[in-house]
């Protein structure tokens, strides 16, 4: 491991240096194995941030009440650490620049760190493919990225909006509570621009928005959900 | 071998018989979900179940007749390749068996296919002997769409993502033809005892 950020009050990102390193999709994720003295095992996924180009490969990696692997991560690994990872995983919930856009990509809360990669990759490769982001988080301090998304919605063909469900700072201008149906009529873009959707999170908020977005008349097909469970395996395939 | 975490002992092992945990899986006790898509809602009188292909003559129930169908009730442990594994689960459904019973094929593979497009392929050894279900009760209850509901294949011996959710049929064929999953990158059988998580394993 070369280097620890924190992103918010219980995310951190990981940066690692991986021999070998295959290259990745933007959206995939990697397993990371533990092994204790006594020989136990402890292995769980965690999607990878950074774009393909970076040189390092990048983890976002949220604390979780009682979560063995995330708490090891976050406070116990160090710098020059070594680590075994798995990967990179994971095929359909993956997005190229060839892939073509328009983009719509929804996140809640850490759901956004492999929507994260395809905007990061997106900006890395100069694609001028539209893009248009939601996030749901609880405060403007969980938001993960922040400064760089705000750097990165320069570009005036990426629309970043974000939800805040808890509480939200004196002027917020943005949207406040669950995403809902005007909320995602507002975001755009609409079925008829046949974007391609991507929508990651825990699994409530992963159906509750899919069901929305079919509803609205979005083709399930074009809608790749990663879902997270109350386990706590970070994001899976 | 795997390097020593430095500095990890890892949570207090759970009382568990650890001969029932296959490798690198843990156990939970909620029930996690993981699908490529939106979670199809189908109407119950649109449903039907089918097996085709290369059989001598295609079969399909409509739901009121598969659910006349003999069921069964078994208790049995899952494995998902995300890791978890949930022990004792209780599930009701009609055994691959019985829907194979006067059905003739030469095929020796099998393709699920289920509402949303999603397909998944195993070798039909895999799916008869007492083995595989396709299951419309968990725990008692009518199964959440969001777990496969109404209806979802189940084959607990292999990893969980070869229980295809919202399984409409079977086709049967002569040679094997990966799935969703087994096409991008997970193993085609995937057996957890042998830790068969992907292409590579």
């Amino acid at each position: 491991m070369r280097g620890l950020t924190d992103e918010s009050s219980h995310a951190k990102t990981l940066s690692l240096e991986v021999p070998d390193w295959p290259g990745h999709l933007a959206g995939q994720h990697v397993d990371v194995r533990l092994t204790a003295e006594d020989g136990y095992q402890a292995e769980r996924s965690y999607s990878i941030a950074s774009a393909p180009e970076s040189p390092l490969v990048e983890l976002t990696v949220e604390r979780i009440d009682d979560g063995e692997v995330s708490h090891y991560l976050i406070e116990e690994l160090r710098s020059g650490d070594e680590l075994e990872l798995r990967g990179p995983i994971g095929g359909p919930f993956t997005w190229r620049t060839v892939d073509g856009g328009p983009l719509l990509l929804i996140a809640g809360g850490s759901g956004l760190v492999p929507l994260m990669a395809m905007l990061r990759h997106r900006a890395a490769a100069g694609s001028s493919v539209e893009a248009w982001l939601l996030v749901s988080a609880r405060s403007w301090p969980d938001l993960l990225y922040r400064d760089e998304l705000t750097r990165l919605a320069a570009d005036e063909r990426l629309h970043a909006s974000y939800t805040l469900t808890r509480s939200r700072p004196e002027g917020w201008s943005g949207f406040a509570g669950r995403v809902d149906r005007p909320m995602l009529a507002a975001v755009g873009p609409g079925p008829a621009e046949s974007p391609l959707v991507y929508v990651c999170g825990p699994t409530p908020f992963v159906e509750h928005v899919a069901d929305l977005l079919v509803d609205m008349g979005h083709e399930p097909q074009s809608i790749r959900t990663e879902r997270f469970g109350p386990t706590g395996t970070g994001s899976t395939a | 071998m795997s390097p020593i975490s430095r500095g990890f002992r890892g949570r207090p092992r759970k009382d568990v018989d650890p001969a029932r945990i296959p490798p690198g899986q843990y156990t939970v006790n909620d029930f996690p979900v993981l699908s490529a898509g939106p979670t199809p809602r189908s109407p119950l009188d649109e449903w039907s179940f089918t097996i085709q292909g290369a059989v001598d003559r295609p079969v399909s129930w409509p739901w009121e007749e598969f659910l006349a169908l003999p069921a069964e009730t078994v208790a049995v442990d899952i494995h998902c390749v995300t890791k978890w594994s949930k022990l004792d689960t209780t599930w009701t459904g009609v055994a691959i068996d019985t829907l194979l019973e006067g059905v003739n094929t030469e095929g020796r593979y099998v393709t699920a296919w289920c509402d949303g497009g999603y397909t998944t392929n195993l070798p039909l050894d895999d799916l008869t002997g007492g083995r595989a279900w396709v299951a419309y009760r968990f725990g008692g209850e009518p199964l959440d769409p969001e777990h496969g509901g109404p209806a979802r294949l189940l084959v607990p011996h292999l990893y969980f993502w070869k229980s295809a959710k919202w399984v409409r049929g079977l086709t049967l064929t002569l040679e094997d033809q990966p799935g969703f999953w087994e096409a991008a990158g997970y193993h085609n059988r995937g057996d957890p005892w042998h830790e068969q998580r992907y292409w590579s394993d």
